[in-house]
């Protein structure tokens, strides 16, 4: 009989170990693929080899812990909460840790991060096995040592006991562990005995960014680099006919000019007279097509929306039926504009494309697609392409595309010199990748004051809502249920913007149901709960969302908030919602300063299983929510003829300190793994808000921004 | 190109650039001080904000021709060790998230905190909002300020 070799969880294939020259301990680990079987860490620290291992730890033989994390942070706090995972199960006091970002390295390699809020969730056991492996070895040692069994001994903040008394810092042994066999199946801690996970961590890279130091792609510079300013179609939809860059040429210091593609770029020492060479190009564009503007976008979504062509998502019991057999039918439109990302770091990247290889240094979410991307349009063997990650000065879905990194590769190789290119935020602005402008009908059939069916319609510009969206709540709730989705193509480039999709859908069905609640004559929360009691127990495998931590988050809102008792004068709106594998529950307090609404606070509470890092945890609730309200009132986004209205901060509106509420954050106590919490407290935080308007102001809001769209409602007579 | 004479953190540079360059593009690209960012170009996201002659100044609309002899003050200067009082207060209430926009903030929460040493939360909220951070760590800003003033003021 053939052995069979099972694909068990083997430890060792993920985790593989070497003596420092200069002594300690060096583990390299993979996360999600075991190594490969030649991988091995180096000898010398300064050799770190992140194509074979996606980090390393070192162990000191003064008992210091060093985790070199090749992963820069975006800002949602991984770079300090993933190191605190293995810190826990390795069993050091935090203060002994250091997060190191990993060495530049200039020889090819290529790393990997997670993206949309899962890495975290991802990582949870990955990392804590890791630690915990190493902790073992660590024991392991010690035990050789002493001639005792392993089992025997435990340890605490960096050091190991035997039942004799005996103590041995970690760096004592470390030596005799590198040249132990790596233990498979070691045990993780309770989460009862957790001493680093659930405490407040500091950022780690703090010193840094309160010093100035740097550290973005802005910042990053070689010798002999020039920097580039582009000249972009300044529309979709038109191209470059023709260009004179005489004037150009005069500007003093701008070295040359590069023509590729519909798009020029202007080379200096230095950004501004790269900007400056760049302003004084006249280059005339055609179009051969009709230019889209917003006016185009919002008639054919709405053509969309009235017409017959969808794709089913998914579809429950018999809605046609529902919809004949009903009291009373109630259908609302919601519409949202096309967002821009507004990173605080404008675009930017650097590229050296030399017949050697291609070295592209920047920020970037996405370097294994980038890498593939560039080597396709230089035309080069994907081995001779490198992509160094920096610290990204926000991302919000913008970094996760790399058309400035192939900007600064195909500029780098015709200059034959390396090349940053450097958006301006007008730029940035209107060479986005946005979020799409979407409508949404919802439909509800209401037969003896019961919701009998519920039909969600999304028409979008260039694509619709995948994966698990459409089995989100209210799914399994309604008997008759459909989400059918259609979808307009344009010229303007569109992509993912911080919770996709949801950033709005989550607007539109709270409000939807806040109205229902309304038009029922039924409690706005009831509504909800009971909706969710017919979730409870479902066999529905694509029904992630949990009934029973939804409800619990909802009620422990209307606790939190005072909701029905608020102080006169404050007006609040409720909403509740799951995305990205967290249960959120959020309260808008609103009050009225000469008649125009202002958000004074957001009562938020979460379930994100374990809090890993709760100082940080709270920064990305803070951070979602005024984001999700700032969108949601001010964000207005639109094209007149392929061009965008607006393309900088003296017209485009974001919100601001003064116009931020207060974001109270209660989190559910929890033993269950954690999930992410860069995206999902957004989502719920617009409905909240326009709930709470209602109630201000008895004004329904169907569109956004609020601030926009109020000026055009009227408040409904009595 | 002309060659001008700058005061920067209490030290001189001799600068070679063209009278219209941005100190910020001065700061950033001739000088090689980074922590002072770029933003908008307009003076709008206070992201660029330096002190000139004590005062928070948007580096990105001011002409290097202008600001000779003048005392110039970037992040790099607040404090030799990060150790100003609003610099240990971002410290302490953890404010980042992608941190792009801080330097700028603390430089407009250490000019106010200058004229102002015990300001209310309106004060604050009003003083900052020149400033854009869009990670929205805005709730933490407001609170760094307020720690700073208290820092300031036990010291003083």
């Amino acid at each position: 009989m053939k052995n069979i070799v099972s694909p068990s969880f083997s430890r060792r294939s993920f985790i593989k170990t070497s003596s420092l020259a200069g002594g300690g301990l060096l583990i390299g680990f993979n996360l999600f693929q075991a190594c490969k079987p030649e991988a091995a860490p180096p000898v010398d620290i300064s050799k770190l080899n992140f194509n074979d291992f996606n980090a390393f730890i070192k162990i000191a033989d003064n008992g210091i812990v060093t985790i070199f994390s090749p992963n820069p942070e975006i800002g949602q706090g991984v770079k300090t909460a993933m190191p605190m995972l293995i810190a826990e199960e390795l069993d050091v006091l935090w203060d002994n840790v250091h997060v190191a970002q990993g060495e530049l390295d200039t020889e090819n390699f290529t790393r990997q991060v997670a993206g949309g809020s899962q890495s975290i969730r991802l990582g949870w056991e990955p990392l804590r096995q890791t630690g915990a492996t190493a902790r073992q070895m660590l024991v392991n040692a010690a035990a050789a040592k002493w001639g005792v069994e392993a089992s025997e001994c435990t340890t605490k903040e960096g050091f190991i006991f035997n039942a004799n008394g005996d103590k041995l810092g970690y760096g004592e042994v470390v030596k005799e562990a590198a040249a132990l066999k790596v233990p498979e199946n070691v045990k993780l801690k309770d989460p009862k005995d957790f001493t680093i996970i659930g405490q407040d961590i500091n950022n780690v890279d703090i010193d840094k960014i309160v010093a100035g130091k740097p550290l973005y792609g802005m910042d990053y510079k070689e010798e002999g680099m020039l920097y580039a300013s582009v000249l972009r179609p300044p529309a979709f939809g038109k191209k470059l006919d023709s260009f004179d860059d005489t004037e150009a040429k005069k500007v003093a210091g701008v070295q040359s000019i590069v023509k590729f593609g519909d798009k020029i770029a202007v080379l200096a020492k230095d950004t501004w007279t790269a900007m400056k060479g760049k302003k004084a190009l006249k280059a005339n564009w055609i179009s051969d097509e009709t230019l889209e503007s917003t006016e185009d976008h919002d008639k054919k979504l709405i053509e969309l929306l009235d017409g017959k062509d969808f794709d089913t998502m998914r579809s429950d019991g018999d809605i046609k039926k529902a919809f004949e057999d009903v009291d009373q039918v109630i259908e609302r439109t919601y519409e949202s504009p096309f967002l821009p990302h507004n990173c605080m770091e404008p675009m930017n990247f650097f590229a050296d494309v030399t017949d050697e290889k291609v070295r592209l240094v920047g920020p970037i979410q996405t370097p294994e697609r980038t890498a593939g991307a560039v080597a396709e349009l230089l035309e080069r063997d994907l081995k001779d392409v490198s992509v160094e990650m920096t610290r990204m000065g926000g991302g919000f879905g913008r970094r996760l595309y790399g058309d400035f990194a192939l900007e600064a590769a195909e500029i780098s190789k015709v200059a034959k010199k390396p090349v940053k290119v450097v958006y301006s935020r007008e730029d940035d602005m209107s060479a986005g990748i946005y979020r799409p402008a979407i409508k949404y009908r919802i439909s509800a059939s209401i037969k003896e004051g019961k919701i009998t069916g519920y039909h969600l319609k999304e028409a979008s510009i260039n694509s619709n809502m995948y994966g698990l969206i459409p089995n989100f709540f209210p799914a399994g709730a309604i008997e008759n249920y459909q989400v059918d989705v259609a979808s307009y193509q344009s010229k303007i480039t569109t992509g993912a913007w911080r919770a996709p999709y949801t950033n709005f859908l989550s607007f539109a069905e709270q409000s939807f149901f806040d109205e229902l609640a309304e038009i029922l004559e039924v409690d706005r929360i009831q509504l909800r709960l009971d909706l969710l009691q017919k979730v409870k127990g479902t066999t529905d495998e694509r029904i992630q969302y949990s009934p029973e931590r939804l409800e619990n988050v909802i009620k422990v809102a209307v606790e939190k908030s005072g909701w029905g008792n608020s102080k006169e004068g404050v007006f609040q709106g409720f909403s509740a919602y799951y995305c990205h594998n967290t249960h959120v529950a959020e309260v808008a307090d609103v009050v009225l300063e000469n008649e125009m609404p202002v958000v004074k606070k957001v009562t938020c509470v979460v379930d994100c299983g374990i809090v890993v890092n709760p100082l940080g945890a709270k920064n990305q609730i803070e951070g979602g929510i005024i984001d999700g309200v700032g969108h949601a009132m001010y964000g207005n986004f639109s094209f007149k003829d392929g061009e965008p209205k607006d393309k900088n901060f003296n017209s485009y509106r974001l919100i601001r300190i003064n116009e931020t509420p207060v974001v109270e954050t209660h989190f559910i106590e929890s033993d269950v793994a954690p999930t992410g919490l860069g995206e999902p407290t957004l989502p719920p935080a617009g409905a909240a808000v326009s709930n709470a308007i209602k109630a201000a102001k008895g004004i329904r809001l169907y569109k956004q921004p609020f601030i926009e769209n109020m000026k055009k409602e009227k408040a409904p007579l009595g | 190109m002309p060659i001008y004479n700058l005061k920067i953190n209490g030290q001189s540079h001799s600068v070679e650039a063209d009278q219209e360059t941005p100190l910020l593009w001065v700061l950033r690209d001739h000088l090689n001080m980074v922590g002072t960012k770029f933003g908008c170009g307009i003076g709008q996201c206070g992201a660029c904000t330096i002190h000139l002659d004590g005062s928070a100044t948007r580096s990105c609309l001011l002409q290097v021709s202008m600001v000779e002899n003048m005392e110039i003050t970037t992040i790099e200067g607040l404090s030799e060790d990060a150790s100003h009082p609003v610099q240990q207060a971002w410290k302490e209430v953890d404010v980042p998230q992608c941190g792009y926009c801080q330097a700028g903030q603390m430089m407009s929460a250490a000019a106010f905190l200058e004229e102002n040493n015990n300001p209310s939360r309106l004060e604050i909220r009003d003083a900052m909002s020149g400033n854009i951070c869009r990670c929205a760590a805005y709730n933490r800003i407001e609170k760094a300020v307020e720690l700073a003033a208290s820092k300031i003021n036990q010291t003083s």
